[in-house]
C-alpha cells in the first residue's frame, strides 16, 4: 500500500478545507529553526515515520523557542524506527486540545464498498475505545455512486450524542475527509485525533492516508516512487525492478529483497514464483528444507517472456545466494515455455554458477522442461526442470541437494564475462521494450530458419536467404513482436547463434558494479 | 448442471483484436464455449476467430444474443469496459485483468448491483464447468484443461488462480471429479467471492461437496462460516487456508481493524470455519485424500 506521511496526508485535506495546525516540514536542525521562527509562537515538531505510538520513542517533541525546537530536532534526525530513517520533521504550532474524536475511511470487502467511522472518543488506543465504548463509535456504508452527504454525516455524528453547532462542525469535516479519500483513491483515511480546540475549532492534529497500489498511476502529484507497502525504504534493486514493471502491462511482476546482507555462508537462495497461492507454498518448501530467501519474487498472469528474463536478470543480481528456487502452482493454465524461454536466456547470459530448480508444470510443460534444459546444458552449474506430478516439496529436496554438492564459487558480479554479440552483418528492429538483431551472416549459411518457424504472431518470414521482419517495423515495435524470445531462443537450442535480442534494465549493469 | 456457466451462455470477448483477447477468445472456443461476438472500440466492423467485432457492447447486443462477457483489456480501461457491458444488459461479466483501481471496482459492483448484474474477478482467472464451458483462461489449452479437469460432482473455489488448477488437477488425478471450478480474484475486493460462489454451489444439484482454498485478508471465508451456521450452505466443505507462515495481515490503518474486528487471519478462519463442522486441511497435498473421506461419508 502506498502510505503517504502525516504532512502529505494534511497537505491534502487543507486542499479540501479542513483546518489542521500551521506548520512545515524540515529536513535539517537548521530548517526547524527556521520554521519555528516564522510560526514564532511554541511548536511541536513531529517525525515523520509510518508508526503509531509515535509518542512512546520521543517521536513528538515540544519546543516553547525556535532554539529548544533545533535543538531536539537534533536528536531525532537520524533516528531509525522500524528500518525506516528519519528524514523528515513536520513543525507545528502548538494547539490546545480541548476534546479529542476520531474519523476514518476504509473500504469494506464484505459490504463491497467504502465505510466512514466517527467515534466521539478518539486518540491513542482507539481501537480499544471501539472496543470497550461501542456506544461512541457509529459508522456507515457511503454510496459510491452519491458520496457522503452533508445530512447522512450529520446523522453519522449525532448517533455518538453530539448536537448543534459541534456536529456540523465535525460533519463538515467527515465530508471533506470522504472527498479527499475519494479524490485520492484511498484505501483508509483517518483523523486520528480529531480535536476540538481551546477556542472552538475543530482541527486535523494527525492524518493517515493509504492511497491504493493500483491507481497511484493517476495521482503523479503525490510523488510515490513505489506502490507498494514495505516495512523499510525500497531497496536499490527494488526500485530497479518496480520500473520494470510500472509500465508493462503484460501480465505482473512483483519483487521485493527480503534480507540484502548476507554471505554465502548464510545459506540464502533466490525465489521466483508464479501466482500468489502457488507461491507461498513454494516458499513454505523451500523453509522446509532449510533455505532462505533472498527475496520473494511473482511472474504470473501470462506475463511477456522478457518480463521473465528480466525477473530472472534481477534475482541474480544479489549476490552470495546459493541457488535458483522457480515455482509456482504447479498446474499454469498460460504456456510455461515462455517462461521456460525468459529463464533459459537469462541463466545462458549469467553463465550460471549456482544450480537452479525450476518447477515447470502447466500447459506446454514437456517443450518447456525440453527447452529449459536443453538450452542450457554446459553451464557450470545445473538447471533441473520438473512438472506438474513433482510436488514443490520434490523440488526444494532436489535443490537441497544440488545445492549441497555444488562446488562453484558464486559469481562475485554475476553476469559480468556476458559480452552482447557483436554480428557480421547485423539486421535490427526495434520491440516494445527492447530491440532484435539478426546476424545475417551467419543466417546465410542456416539451413532450418527455425526462428521464422517459431515466432508465434508469425511476423518473420525468409527473405533472400535471411530471416527479416514480415511487417512494418512500426508494428513490431509497437508491440506485433510479443517479445516471446523464440526466435533467439530456438536459434540457440538448435545449436546456432543467429539472434540476440537486447532486453536493457535500467540501472542494472550500475547496480551490479556498485554490489560486486 | 454446474454454475455460473455452461455450453449456452453467450459470450462476447471484450478486447478480442488485442493479444489476451484473441488468444484467450480461441482457447474459451476450442472447449466449447459460445463466443458470438467481440467488441473493441474503434476496430468494429471484421471477423476475428469467425466472429463480428463490434465497436461498442450496445451494437454487439443488438446484433447478437451475448449474455455474458469476459473482459481482456487493460486495467486503466476496466471500468469503462465493466460499466459498458453492464449497462447494454448483461448480466455476467468475467473481469480478467489485474491492477485494477479499487474505486473502480466499487462503481462496478454498485452498477451491478443496480442492474442485477453479476461479476467475477478483477484478477481473475476465470471459472469453467467441466467439459461445457470455460470463461477466462483457466486451464489454458483446451486440451489439457479436458485432460486435467474430469467431471464430477465436487465444486472448487479459491482465491488463487494456479492453485485453482492444480487443487482441480489433483482431485481429477485421484478420481474425484468437479462440477464447476471457480477462481474469485486475487483483490481485496472481488464481485462474486467465496460465500457467494458457496451459495450457487448450494443451489446446485451437481454438486456434492466443496473444496475451498482460501488465504489471510478479507473477511470471505469467515462469512461462508457464517453461511454454514445460519444453514443457508449444508455441503461439506473442505477447506485449506494459504498464508499460515505469513506474518499475521499487517493491517494498515485503525478503521481496518475496526471493522473487520478479529476477522482476516489465518487463525481467526481456521477456528471459524471448525467451529461450524468444515473440513480443514493442514497440508495442501492432502487436499485429495481427505474429499474422498468426506465423499465416502456421503454414500
Ligand atoms: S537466427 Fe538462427 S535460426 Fe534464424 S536463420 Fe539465423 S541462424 Fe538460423
Ligand atoms: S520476433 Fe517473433 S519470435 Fe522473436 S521475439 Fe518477436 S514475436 Fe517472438
Amino acid at each position: 500500500m502506498a502510505r503517504l506521511h502525516e504532512y502529505k496526508g494534511k497537505e491534502i485535506l487543507a486542499g479540501f478545507k479542513v483546518p489542521t495546525p500551521a506548520g512545515q516540514t524540515a529536513s535539517s536542525p537548521d530548517e526547524v529553526l527556521a520554521a519555528a521562527k516564522a510560526l514564532n509562537k511554541p511548536v511541536v515538531v513531529k517525525a515523520q515515520v509510518w508508526t503509531t505510538k509515535r509518542a512512546a520513542f520521543g517521536g513528538i517533541q515540544f519546543a516553547d523557542s525556535p532554539e529548544e525546537a533545533k535543538a531536539k530536532s537534533e536528536k531525532l534526525f537520524g533516528l531509525k524506527v522500524k528500518d525506516f530513517e528519519i528524514d523528515t520533521l513536520l513543525v507545528e504550532e502548538q494547539i490546545t486540545i480541548e476534546r479529542e474524536f476520531y474519523c476514518g475511511i476504509i473500504i469494506d470487502d464484505s459490504a463491497q464498498c467504502p465505510v466512514i467511522i466517527f467515534s466521539s472518543m478518539g486518540g491513542t488506543g482507539i481501537e480499544e475505545i471501539a472496543e470497550a465504548h461501542p456506544d461512541k463509535v457509529a459508522k456507515a456504508e457511503i454510496d459510491i455512486q452519491t458520496g457522503l452527504r452533508d445530512y447522512q454525516a450529520r446523522n453519522l455524528v449525532r448517533k455518538t450524542g453530539i448536537h448543534g453547532k459541534l456536529q456540523m462542525q465535525l460533519a463538515g469535516v467527515l465530508v471533506k475527509l470522504w472527498q479527499a479519500a475519494r479524490k485520492y483513491e484511498a484505501r483508509s483515511a483517518e483523523i486520528n485525533p480529531l480535536v476540538l480546540t481551546g477556542d472552538g475549532k475543530v482541527m486535523a492534529a494527525d492524518c493517515r492516508i493509504t492511497v491504493d497500489d493500483y491507481a497511484v498511476f493517476r495521482h503523479p502529484d503525490l510523488g510515490i516512487d513505489i506502490a507498494r507497502e514495505l516495512n523499510r525504504p525500497p531497496s536499490k534493486l527494488d526500485k530497479i525492478a518496480y520500473d520494470v514493471e510500472k509500465d508493462d502491462y503484460r501480465g505482473t511482476f512483483y519483487f521485493i529483497q527480503m534480507e540484502q546482507d548476507f554471505s554465502k555462508d548464510d545459506g540464502f537462495v533466490g525465489f521466483h514464483g508464479a501466482g500468489g497461492g502457488g507461491s507461498m507454498m513454494s516458499m513454505d518448501a523451500a523453509h522446509t528444507q532449510g533455505f532462505k530467501l533472498a527475496n520473494f519474487t511473482d511472474t504470473s498472469g501470462n506475463p511477456a517472456a522478457s518480463k521473465v528474463y528480466r525477473a530472472a536478470k534481477i534475482i541474480l543480481s544479489q549476490p552470495n545466494i546459493l541457488g535458483y528456487f522457480g515455482s509456482g502452482s504447479g498446474v499454469a493454465s498460460q504456456e510455461q515455455f515462455h517462461s521456460a524461454r525468459g529463464l533459459a536466456k537469462a541463466f545462458i547470459e549469467e553463465n550460471l554458477s549456482i544450480p537452479a530448480v525450476i518447477r515447470l508444470g502447466g500447459n506446454g510443460e514437456d517443450k518447456a522442461v525440453d527447452i529449459l534444459t536443453t538450452s542450457t546444458k554446459g553451464l557450470p552449474a545445473p538447471v533441473e526442470g520438473y512438472r506438474k506430478d513433482d510436488t514443490a516439496q520434490f523440488c526444494a529436496e532436489r535443490l537441497r541437494d544440488l545445492v549441497d554438492k555444488n562446488v562453484l564459487e558464486p559469481e562475485p558480479e554475476p553476469g559480468r564475462r556476458f559480452v552482447k554479440p557483436s554480428f557480421d552483418k547485423p539486421y535490427s528492429f526495434a520491440t516494445l521494450t527492447g530491440s532484435i538483431t539478426f546476424d545475417h551472416g551467419a543466417c546465410a549459411d542456416c539451413d532450418h530458419k527455425v526462428c521464422v518457424e517459431s515466432c508465434i504472431p508469425e511476423i518473420l518470414k525468409v527473405e533472400n536467404g535471411v530471416p527479416v521482419l514480415a511487417i512494418s517495423e512500426e508494428d513490431a515495435k509497437a508491440g506485433k513482436c510479443i517479445e516471446c524470445l523464440a526466435c533467439e531462443m530456438e536459434c540457440i537450442y538448435h545449436g546456432k547463434r543467429g539472434a540476440y535480442i537486447d532486453l536493457p534494465i535500467a540501472g542494472l549493469d550500475e547496480y551490479r558494479r556498485e554490489v560486486a | 448442471m454446474s454454475i455460473l456457466v455452461n455450453e449456452n451462455n453467450k459470450v462476447l470477448v471484450q478486447g478480442i483484436t488485442g493479444r489476451e483477447g484473441m488468444a484467450r477468445a480461441r482457447l474459451m472456443m476450442d472447449y466449447g464455449t459460445q463466443v458470438v461476438a467481440g467488441v473493441t472500440p474503434g476496430k468494429g466492423n471484421q471477423t476475428v476467430l469467425d466472429v463480428p467485432v463490434f465497436d461498442t457492447v450496445q451494437e454487439a447486443a443488438e446484433n447478437t444474443e451475448v449474455d455474458t462477457s469476459v473482459i481482456f483489456v487493460p486495467a486503466p480501461l476496466v471500468r469503462n469496459a465493466a460499466l459498458e457491458a453492464i449497462d447494454a444488459g448483461l448480466k455476467l461479466l468475467v473481469i480478467v485483468p489485474d491492477r485494477v483501481p479499487i474505486y473502480d471496482v466499487l462503481e462496478i459492483a454498485k452498477a451491478a448491483e443496480l442492474n442485477g448484474a453479476r461479476f467475477v474477478g478483477p484478477n481473475t482467472l476465470g471459472l469453467l464447468s467441466v467439459d461445457r464451458a470455460v470463461l477466462g483462461m483457466m486451464g489454458g489449452r483446451a486440451k489439457t484443461a479436458k485432460e486435467w479437469f474430469k467431471k464430477g460432482n465436487v465444486g472448487v473455489t479459491s482465491r488463487s488462480g494456479g492453485i485453482t488448477s492444480s487443487i482441480a488437477y489433483y482431485l481429477s488425478r485421484s478420481g474425484i471429479g468437479l462440477s464447476s471450478i471457480v477462481h474469485v480474484g486475487g483483490d481485496a475486493i472481488v464481485g462474486t467471492p467465496h460465500p457467494e460462489v458457496v451459495k450457487l454451489f448450494q443451489h446446485d444439484a451437481d454438486t456434492n461437496a466443496v473444496v475451498m482454498f482460501g488465504e489471510i485478508g478479507t473477511t470471505q471465508e469467515e462469512q461462508v462460516a457464517d453461511l454454514i451456521e445460519s444453514g443457508q450452505f449444508t455441503k461439506p466443505l473442505i477447506a485449506f487456508i494459504g498464508g499460515k507462515a505469513a506474518k499475521s495481515g499487517t493491517r494498515f490503518s485503525h478503521a481496518g481493524a475496526i471493522v473487520e474486528g478479529n476477522r482476516g487471519t489465518h487463525e481467526s478462519k481456521v477456528r471459524r470455519l471448525r467451529e461450524v463442522g468444515a473440513h480443514i486441511v493442514e497440508n495442501f497435498d492432502d487436499i485429495p485424500k481427505v474429499t474422498a473421506g468426506v465423499l465416502a461419508n456421503l454414500k
